[in-house]
């Protein structure tokens, strides 16, 4: 059978089986296992036909592959148009990877409204890849607010402590964000007819779009805003800690795995594809907040007394690397910021299930509740590790490469920004393993600790996938950036251009 | 180049032997677990040594590239590897000492319940060890240098059920990544200005440079950020602080990890960059004086230790210096030499002092020894020929070593000659004042029932005992690399075997050695001088600790304020959390994240909501109804948008 019969459909297909298999669950009887099952059996089925696009990618063609584009609404001039490249590609299998195991994840922890959870999630599924597949501004936008609900739905559901200010603020914050960004796509509708990515750059590209000289500020302003709330890039991110503390584990999994990096995954395709000139011309400022961020993010990360908030204040100094990264329109920057996303969101989606573990166990993230944990739970303090030292950056874990790739790019770009960044690698390591030993290590200080059980084989499944997922993209990036590098090269065409337009001058 | 496709063996062998024992140690038997580590580890030396005896210096340097690892635009770097004379000896001195260290951890470790673990992360630290000798690029070497960072982390950490061996652990990794830090600027420099890390082609492209006579420059600049990283991996000024911590650690890791091998990384790394070096004097001349300093300032803390570890550890730290004080006069293999001999008779003295321990059940103060002489004769022998070794009683290795060093020293300023011969003296005391402590007097331990067992091992203690032979073999077989080892340094043959390393790279007329400079004479008075303060330092300490006894505790009074410093060690780790520790806490925790995150984002964030409050309060409203009205407000909503939408498309 030729396996290409099924590329115009396997975009549509690996985006909707998931929402398919939610609606599905509407009409399965409230029999909780039955449904887990099930959607366990949805989110694999998902993962593996995602996996079809990266094993059928044409790794050096560059432009959009696997397109759809089919005429849905003719006024407004929407369109179907699905497609993806080397970019997008892993960002879809990223968000088909952590699934399953959110799945996995909340098999015990989810108590009541079960069936709900689970619809939500599928839902919430198909609303991550559908971002990561349009082409079309309006499907885009469609997708990108489609995200918002469950995940609000989720954290205020299903979460803990102050849930619903928790998921206010998290709706207001990207909300008002994502304002912003629709008037842009609606002003771009307004002067080129059309929502379509390709038509809109070639319009922009060839100057044919009227008035673009004087609002380009705007508009690159407008993108800028909705996806610096998602990133979150600093001054913008105090709804992250709240967000994750608050929510259910499956629900930070996805939030720090896949929805943050909506927002770098933005910058790069939208404000870097559409926008050369703004972005090159705005790059000092936001690679400074960036900078801030991976500092700030750190340093405020090693004085949390609660784990999850550790966690979250971390992520916001690892998308610093990302942004730095996108900012400093270098290949090693640009290819080690798509790493950093990824690995950001294996080894982080794995820390975030390792905290709902132990919530699970103990009902609380308070890091002075526990001690000497790595005798009870020695397994589990293994895995915690290994989630650990991704995440710090090891070599030959998938943390390193990512930051190495970034941090070489900012260096060429600026060395003061490359070197600032690169204290990263002292912070890291100064909050993960100041962690990890008042966690793990000392003798069991609370009685209640003493007889906590280590992972069962559920979660140890759920686990394993992080933990051989974090060497592997450690020890063979290639099998990643082989895809990468060609799409990051094209997407850096623009760039090479300008600065050679600047040394001409 | 030659291809010698049995490279990347050597490595994974271990690695190996790592993940069978991590993967499976838990559930079987301790013979297993040895025969597994042994082999692994073993088979790895065999190896090392089959292809030793292969060498051959016409068609050296060795590689094999074994994999793509990564690539990004124009810049890679491979799994490759990389064998010349230097990563000869590295190599064999690694699987050597480092076999022997496992066969005695057998005996060690044998009663501890974490046995599997302790033999799998020995074999991990093999594997990352071995890396970074063997590595063809930074890059590789880099993978090397941060995993023994974290063989080291969990060794030293291995009982952490004991506070103080998480939080030395944890030092000993962030210090190390402080130091990483350095390393990494000077790979990115490297990228930027030659476009690649691969030893052969960076280091021909750097050869054409001349050398930066000026002061700063590009390459300057290189050297003093591999300097920082070497600082850190080789526990140098300022870095040296996490080092006396590692020994929290089991004894053969203290051994093998900081003693013999992974602390001398730094030096193989500046040997490696010597290409490097030797056009940036300044930074040479930085890497000079940080070993000096380091040399003596660890020394003077030696003399006042108790512990009979702390000891050993500062003088790793010191004799760390004398291989930095070598390699900034430009005498790389002097400092290769040294690291040498240092690997077998620290490594000796370690494993002895371990087997004191073990035999008076985990008792590690020297005031609670004594008169082990006659309990334990074979360790007091082989410590003998260790501290004779260490402070340079000829014809010991380390007396040929050291010499070496001191005459290039001398040759390059006889500040540095002079700072180095008095830390000879130094060391000479400390380590016989630690032989007579130990060995020396009547036993001043406590009574069989009282001696506390920190470290758990299993079986009780009656009198002091001498350990079992899985412990004295690899001893003696130390014991007598110490006394021959420095052999090869007779008629310079270990300089002349380096050569292809070193000179064929090194600028003609630069840095020749000391013999056509000063002649034979001045040579031997040279030779002299280290050997009589050996003598002195010995004399005195005889004097102190065995013939009058009681005169240390008086002299330690008089000099009251200063002899507190020194058995502080200076105060530098408090300094420390007082400079850097303390304020970075405190700082973030009241200024960013209550001040800035809470205190000023947040509330500005509130304020607006507050202006905002009618649309809060609405989705609040929604919030607080049950079930069935938030799935109600999804359905709605997207039935709405779905219905729009098929509209349109129907319509159009």
């Amino acid at each position: 059978m030729n396996t290409s019969a099924f590329d115009p459909i396997i975009l549509s297909l690996v985006t909707f089986i998931p929402a398919i298999g939610g609606v599905l669950i509407l009409l399965i009887p409230r029999r909780d296992r039955d449904i887990k099952v099930f959607a366990l059996v949805i989110t694999l089925l998902a993962f593996v036909a995602s996996l079809h696009l990266p094993v059928h990618l044409h790794r050096n063609q560059p432009g959009f592959q696997f397109e759809i584009d089919q005429p849905w609404i003719t006024n407004p001039n929407i369109h179907y148009h699905m497609g993806i490249d080397g970019i997008s590609v892993w960002l879809i299998v990223l968000t088909t990877f952590l699934t399953p195991l959110c799945v996995l994840i909340s098999w015990t922890s989810i108590h009541g409204r079960v069936k709900e959870f689970f619809i939500l999630l599928l839902l919430l599924e198909t609303a991550l890849i559908g971002v990561f597949t349009a082409l079309d501004l309006f499907l885009f936008y469609f997708f990108w607010e489609a995200t918002l609900i469950p995940m609000a739905l989720l954290i205020g559901m299903y979460g803990h402590g102050r849930k619903v200010y928790a998921a206010v603020k998290y709706f207001l914050f990207t909300m008002i964000g994502s304002m912003f960004m629709l008037a842009a796509i609606i002003w771009l509708y307004a002067k080129t007819g059309s929502f379509d990515f390709a038509v809109i750059q070639s319009a922009i590209r060839s100057g044919s779009v009227p008035g673009f000289t004087n609002a380009s500020l705007w508009l690159f302003l407008g993108f800028f805003i909705a996806f610096a709330v998602k990133v979150p890039l600093f001054p913008l991110h105090t709804w992250l800690p709240d967000a994750h503390v608050e929510a259910p584990t499956a629900g930070s999994v996805l939030l720090a795995g896949v929805l943050l990096k909506m927002g770098t995954y933005g910058l790069l395709r939208f404000n870097l594809g559409l926008f050369p000139d703004q972005a090159h011309h705005n790059a000092p400022w936001i690679m400074v907040l960036a900078l801030i961020g991976i500092i700030y993010g750190a340093l405020v990360s090693l004085v949390q007394p609660n784990m999850k908030k550790l966690i979250a204040y971390s992520s916001v100094s690892h998308l610093g690397f990302v942004v730095l990264g996108i900012f400093s329109f270098t290949t090693a920057g640009l290819n080690g910021a798509m790493f950093v996303m990824l690995a950001h969101g294996v080894a982080t989606g794995g820390l975030f299930m390792l905290a709902g573990i132990l919530y699970e166990r103990r009902h609380t993230y308070e890091i002075s509740e526990f001690g000497g944990l790595a005798t009870p739970m020695p397994k589990y303090a293994t895995f915690f590790l290994v989630a650990v030292l991704a995440s710090v950056g090891l070599p030959l874990m998938n943390g390193f490469i990512g930051e190495f790739l970034v941090l070489s790019g900012a260096f060429q770009a600026r060395p003061i920004y490359g070197i600032l960044a690169a204290t990263g690698v002292i912070w890291s390591a100064g909050y993960l393993l100041w962690m990890y030993q008042r966690v793990f290590y000392g003798q069991v200080k609370h009685e209640v600790n003493k007889t906590l059980p280590d992972l069962n084989l559920r979660e140890k499944t759920a686990l394993a996938p992080i933990a051989i997922a974090a060497l592997v993209m450690g020890v063979a990036p290639l099998l990643w950036l082989g895809a990468i590098d060609p799409a990051v090269q094209a997407a850096l065409a623009p760039f090479t251009q300008l600065t050679a337009k600047v040394i001409g001058q | 180049m030659t291809p010698n496709p049995y490279l990347w063996l050597i490595p994974l062998l271990p690695l190996a032997g790592a993940a069978i024992n991590g993967f499976f140690g838990r559930r079987s038997s301790k013979k297993a677990i040895s025969a597994i580590a042994l082999t692994f580890c073993g088979g790895a030396f065999l190896l090392a040594l089959w292809i030793a005896i292969g060498f051959s210096s016409a068609s050296a340097p060795y590689y094999f590239d074994l994999a793509h690892w990564l690539r990004s635009g124009d810049f890679h770097a491979d799994f490759s590897f990389y064998l010349d004379q230097l990563s000869l000896v590295m190599m064999l001195v690694v699987t050597g000492v480092g076999f022997l260290i496992h066969i005695y951890s057998v005996g060690y470790m044998w009663d501890d319940d974490g046995y599997y673990r302790f033999m799998a992360y020995l074999n991990l630290f093999m594997f990352f060890m071995l890396t970074l000798v063997l590595a063809k690029n930074y890059l590789m070497m880099f993978i090397g240098w941060e995993g023994v960072g974290l063989a080291s982390y969990l060794l030293i950490g291995f009982w952490f059920t004991k506070d103080s061996a998480a939080a030395a652990g944890k030092k000993a990794f962030i210090v190390n990544r402080i130091g990483d830090f350095g390393f990494l600027i000077a790979l990115f420099l490297m990228i930027q200005h030659f476009g690649t890390l691969d030893f052969p082609a960076l280091f021909a492209r750097i050869q054409p440079i001349t050398p930066e006579t000026a002061g700063a420059g590009l390459l300057t600049a290189i050297g003093l950020l591999l300097m920082v990283g070497a600082c850190g991996k080789s526990a140098q000024i300022p870095l040296y602080v996490w080092l006396p911590d590692a020994m929290e650690g089991p004894t053969p890791v203290s051994a093998l990890i900081h003693a013999a091998t992974m602390v001398t990384a730094g030096v193989y790394m500046v040997a490696r960059s010597h290409v490097i070096f030797e056009r940036a004097p300044t930074a040479l001349t930085v890497v000079a004086i940080i070993g000096t300093l380091t040399a003596i300032f660890a020394a003077t803390i030696g003399i006042a230790q108790t512990d009979i570890k702390k000891v050993l550890a500062y003088s790793t730290v010191s004799q760390l210096g004398y291989m930095f004080m070598a390699c900034g006069v430009g005498a790389f293999s002097a400092g290769i030499f040294h690291l040498m001999t240092h690997a077998f008779f620290k490594g000796l003295l370690f494993l002895a002092a371990g087997s004191v321990i073990h035999g008076i059940g985990g008792e590690q103060d020297m005031r609670k020894m004594g008169g082990l002489r006659l309990y334990m004769p074979w360790t007091f022998s082989v410590m003998g020929i260790a501290t004779l070794a260490i402070a340079g009683i000829p014809p010991l290795a380390g007396f040929w070593s050291k010499d070496e060093i001191l005459a290039q020293a001398f040759n390059t300023s006889w500040v540095y000659w002079l700072i180095g011969v008095v830390t000879a003296f130094i060391t000479s005391f400390y380590m016989f004042r630690l032989m007579y402590m130990t060995f020396g007097g009547d036993y001043r331990g406590a009574p069989a029932h009282d001696a506390h067992d920190s470290h758990g091992h299993g079986h009780g203690h009656g009198e002091p005992h001498e350990s079992a032979w899985i412990m004295l073999g690899p001893l003696v077989v130390l014991a007598i690399l110490s006394v021959f080892g420095g052999f090869v340094g007779w008629g310079n043959h270990f300089e002349h075997f380096l050569d292809p390393v070193f000179k064929a790279a090194a600028e003609p007329g630069v840095q020749e050695p000391i013999r056509e400079a000063g002649g034979k004479a001045l040579e031997y008075i040279l030779m002299g001088i280290s050997v009589s303060v050996a003598a002195l330092g010995w004399l005195l300490a005889h004097l102190l600790y065995s013939s009058r006894p009681q005169l240390p505790a008086r002299i330690a009074d008089s000099l009251g304020g200063l002899y507190k410093a020194v058995a502080n060690k200076y105060y530098v780790d408090e300094l420390y959390a007082l400079l850097f520790v303390k304020p970075l806490v405190d700082g973030s925790t009241t200024i960013l994240w209550h001040g800035v995150d809470q205190g000023v984002i947040d509330a500005a964030v509130n304020d607006s909501a507050d202006a905002a409050r009618h649309v809060s309060d609405e989705v609040r409203h929604m919030q607080s109804g049950n079930l069935r009205s938030y799935a109600g407000w999804v359905a709605a909503g997207g039935a709405l948008v779905i219905a729009y939408m098929v509209w349109m498309g129907v319509r159009g």
